[in-house]
């Protein structure tokens, strides 16, 4: 078990008056709030984690139920654009990265660029992610509002190597659509809010808030950017890659 | 009966001039606070609202149930009465009580620190609460939901006409309060522990609160997604929950109950931290087997994980994961029942006198002791079977939850208020209140347990004729007991203006937040305290003079 | 103020960690590690591997978590109790999993 405290002498606290403005005063020391600040970002985390751990749970019942139309539904996805954002979110934790070594190395400039490099190459993934969601309004496969089952019952002729599904098995593509909707839309929900927020540091960073000493903030925003990332590297495989070995 | 209150001369006692209660005035002050203690107090107030709703929701339920006919209202309104009752209940009373009202206050001077880990989020916290509180009343004025407090699906997301969309998102704003006040907590008792507060020289009350924590961050999100699942399901008709749909509605349940059985743990370990408290404290002695307490607390935390199927026995679920489950149930009993013989030894050969908040606790014990075995009952597929859905069920977590948890709810209140406010409340007084709160609890759920035995099914406004005088004998114990709770309602209020200046330690505790004054300063501490003595050292205190407390003004 | 035993105050010590800065070399190498075995990812979904394609896929999506975790989050540099959250979190989600799939994979199994 962890039995740290952050030792002060009772003394020590009362001669600090000149201490940093960004220290909080039920802090000790600098270093006691930067790592509790950091392990609360983790603690998030592990929420986010659950969170979609749900989802993930759903998606492997369901995949294992209606194996046949999860094939048939994840072969409407476009391995190009779904390899793509792949690579453009990995570039994008490595810009995440970098800004905060720019952080912590205090270069303001490089910080702001690393900064705005992440949020040029979050909009590309949300507008990749767009371009998909409108694709698949157009082919009547989003499920509830405009969801039709003929492209699952009939030789789709875009891919003359599916077999047309039995009509019970084509209407569970229906649960496929769901879980991918769900799944990335949720993931694309987490992107607008990180992105958001990256605009927000951009502008305090071009202030130079975070390249005077005090940059937990940007490296705990770092830490949620990863981790929407990490959690796209399943999304991937799962809902686009199912048995496309024919 | 003896007593250790030992209050300062009265007749020349004051208040300190300056606490946390009169640093800095006006609404603004209270709004915007990042002071622990007065988001505790905002908790505190809040939280005594929506029990007052909960509670006129029970009367509700327990009016109809006066006779067998659904006589006083339809039968769909009478839906909508128990689970009124159950969501306010749970998530707007259960969870949020001794966390956020007690453990807000305490834990952080517990630890030796000036505030918790995040002020912000704390206030943030309670914000959401009422947030959440306040969609719940509007899905109430709006016509009420009629899903019952587990929103069971498909009647939730396709059978049913009722509000269930905007019940289903005040529990997810709340259940964020609830996210929020845990990740507080676990990062405070990890990095704000004063110098040489090691992790076993903590009050077990700390430890306690730690477990139900890391609950409350690890589960909470699962019914957060399940919730946005049946809104969708609702909204748009994705069908995930769906069978015309190809989707499975025991899903829902197994996410559900992945996050609600944990919680009911996240609603009792905070209770079972006061007891061990108090318990201490009115029998003069160290808790024994203080580490076997603690890790109690973290065994519990673990295991809830693991057993939440229990509650879908009858749903369809095969055998041989139930069978899986139910044995893993058994498992779970263990750590609690650890618990109630330690306190038991804790008893044994102490000097006991009874307090109020040591009445509470007793009936704490005895209660809390009924109702855990009675699940152990339910946890065994085979009485399962038969007793599931039933009022039996219903006696069983009104036992832990009310008999246990409520109790441990006012246990504390009454332990820490001195603490709180600086002043006593009126001892004979409220050792009536336990008394009747305790007769009217047993007269009111005991008939249950027999009735459920006997067959009455729960959630049913109506009911064979012969079960007639059972339910009266429970509706009368309800009156008794909604009188119990009135009373420290009452009496509490009055003391805040008329009550007894209380000092800094009238119960001779252990513990730093009875080292400093009543009410505490904004800061707690005047200057960081070093520990150097083990929790519950009652020698310790013996040794130490009165000058030693840090009393400013 | 009492005197403090020996092990108090290391019990009371702060962990010295917070001076390590990763350098951009290493960055830059974890970042190319990630676009090889997404490559890796798309490829291996063309062969024809049966059940083990989802095996392989995941395998190698654990693999990019774990090289993003590590590095780009800093975990490797950080404590003992960084390292014990993000383990504990994913254990909580492998009960979710397993504990749901007792259910579904032995409703086929019929009545004992």
């Amino acid at each position: 078990m962890d039995s740290q405290a952050i030792a002060t002498h009772p003394e020590y606290e009362h001669a600090e008056h000149e201490h940093p403005p960004y220290l909080r005063h039920h802090f000790a020391n600098l270093e006691q709030q930067k790592e509790t600040s950091t392990f609360g970002m983790w603690l998030f985390l592990l929420t986010e984690i659950m969170f979609f751990g749900g989802l993930f749970t759903a998606y492997l019942i369901y995949r294992n139920w209606y194996y046949p139309a999860f094939v048939a539904g994840s072969h409407q996805l476009s391995i190009a654009l779904g390899a793509a954002n792949t690579a453009v979110l990995i570039c994008s934790s490595f810009t995440m990265a970098m800004g905060v070594h720019a952080a912590e190395m205090r270069w303001r400039k490089p910080l702001v660029g690393w900064l705005l490099a992440t949020i040029v190459l979050g909009c590309v993934f949300l507008g990749i992610k767009a371009d998909e969601y409108h694709e698949k309004w157009e082919k009547h496969h989003v499920p509830g509002l405009n969801f039709s089952v003929n492209d699952f019952v009939h030789q789709d002729p875009h891919y003359p190597e599916d077999k047309p599904l039995p009509l019970d098995m084509a209407e569970k593509t229906q649960v496929y659509f769901s879980l991918y909707f769900a799944m990335t839309g949720m993931h694309a929900l987490h992107m607008v809010i990180g992105v958001s927020l990256l605009i927000i540091l951009v502008v305090r960073a071009w202030g130079g808030a975070y390249t005077q000493g005090h940059m937990t903030t940007v490296e705990n925003f770092g830490l949620y950017w990863h981790f929407v990332d990490i959690v796209w590297i399943f999304l991937f495989p799962l809902l686009y890659l199912i048995s496309r070995h024919q | 009966m003896s007593t250790i209150v030992s209050l300062p001369d009265q007749s020349t006692a004051t208040l300190p001039k300056r606490s946390y209660l009169n640093d800095g005035y006006g609404l603004k002050s209270w709004l915007l606070t990042g002071d622990h203690k007065r988001i505790a107090i905002l908790y505190l107030i809040s939280i005594t609202f929506f029990f007052f709703i909960g509670g006129f929701f029970a009367g509700m339920v327990r009016l109809e149930l006066l006779t067998p006919p659904t006589d006083l209202m339809a039968a769909d309104t009478y839906n909508k009465m128990f689970t009124m009752h159950g969501i306010v209940m749970v998530f707007l009373f259960l969870v949020p009580s001794v966390p956020a009202t007690i453990g807000n206050f305490v834990l952080p001077i517990m630890v030796g620190a000036k505030d918790l880990a995040f002020p912000k989020i704390n206030l943030l916290s309670w914000y959401l609460y009422v947030v959440g509180g306040v969609m719940t009343l509007a899905a109430l004025i709006l016509g009420g939901v009629d899903t019952g407090w587990t929103f069971t699906t498909p009647l939730s997301t396709h059978y049913l006409n009722t509000h269930v969309i905007t019940a289903g998102l005040a529990v997810f704003v709340a259940g964020f309060s609830s996210i929020f006040t845990g990740l507080n907590f676990i990062v405070t008792v990890h990095r704000m522990r004063a110098p040489g507060m090691t992790w076993f020289r903590l009050p077990l009350f700390v430890w306690s609160h730690y477990a139900a924590s890391v609950l409350m961050v690890l589960g909470t999100p699962v019914l957060a997604i399940t919730l946005v699942l049946v809104v969708l399901e609702r909204v748009i008709g994705i069908g995930v929950f769906d069978p015309t749909k190809g989707g499975d509605p025991l899903l829902f349940q197994h996410l559900f109950w992945f996050y609600s059985h944990p919680a009911v743990y996240i609603m009792i370990l905070p209770g079972m931290g006061v007891i061990s408290e108090v318990i201490s404290t009115f029998s003069r002695k160290r808790v024994f087997g203080y580490t076997a307490v603690a890790f109690s607390s973290v065994a519990i935390a673990v295991f809830a994980f693991f057993v939440w199927a229990h509650h879908m026995f009858i749903m369809g679920i095969s055998n041989y994961s139930a069978l899986v489950f139910s044995l893993l149930t058994m498992l779970v009993a263990v750590p609690s029942a650890i618990k109630i013989f330690n306190w038991s030894f804790t008893l044994y050969k102490g000097s006991i006198t009874f307090e109020t908040p040591m009445l509470y606790a007793f009936g704490f014990m005895g209660l809390f002791t009924i109702g855990g075995l009675t699940g152990v009952f339910l946890g065994s597929m085979g009485m399962d079977i038969h007793l599931t859905e039933t009022y039996f069920i219903v006696a069983h977590f009104h036992f832990v939850m009310v008999g246990g948890m409520l109790m441990a709810f006012l246990s504390g209140i009454h332990f820490w208020w001195p603490k709180m406010t600086g002043r006593m409340y009126p001892e004979g007084l409220s050792k009536l209140a336990a008394l009747v709160t305790f007769i009217g609890f047993n007269l009111t759920f005991f008939p249950q347990f027999i009735l459920g035995y006997l067959g009455m099914p729960r959630r049913y406004a109506a009911y064979p004729p012969e079960f007639q005088v059972l339910n009266v004998l429970s509706t009368a114990g309800a009156t008794v007991l909604g009188i119990g709770y009135l009373l420290p309602m009452l009496y509490l209020t009055w003391s805040l203006k008329y009550g007894k200046i209380a000092g800094s330690n009238p119960w001779q505790a252990t513990g730093l937040e009875w080292q400093i004054q009543s009410p505490p300063l904004t800061t707690n501490f005047e200057e960081t305290p070093v520990i150097d003595y083990e929790a519950y050292d009652y020698e310790w205190l013996a040794n130490k003079t009165k000058h030693e407390v840090q009393t400013v003004g | 103020m009492s005197e403090l035993t020996q092990k108090e105050i290391l019990d009371t010590e702060p962990t010295h960690h917070a001076g390590h800065i990763v350098s951009p070399k290493v960055y830059g190498v974890i970042f190319g590690a990630l676009l090889v075995l997404t490559a890796s990812t798309v490829g291996a979904a063309y062969l024809e591997l049966g059940p083990f394609n989802v095996v392989v896929a995941l395998a190698i999506a654990c693999i990019k978590a774990v090289l993003v975790i590590l590095f780009f989050m800093h975990v490797k540099y950080s404590s003992r109790l960084t390292k014990l959250t993000v383990a504990a979190g994913f254990f909580t989600f492998l009960v979710l999993i397993t504990m749901a799939l007792t259910d579904y994979i032995s409703r086929a199994w019929g009545m004992w």
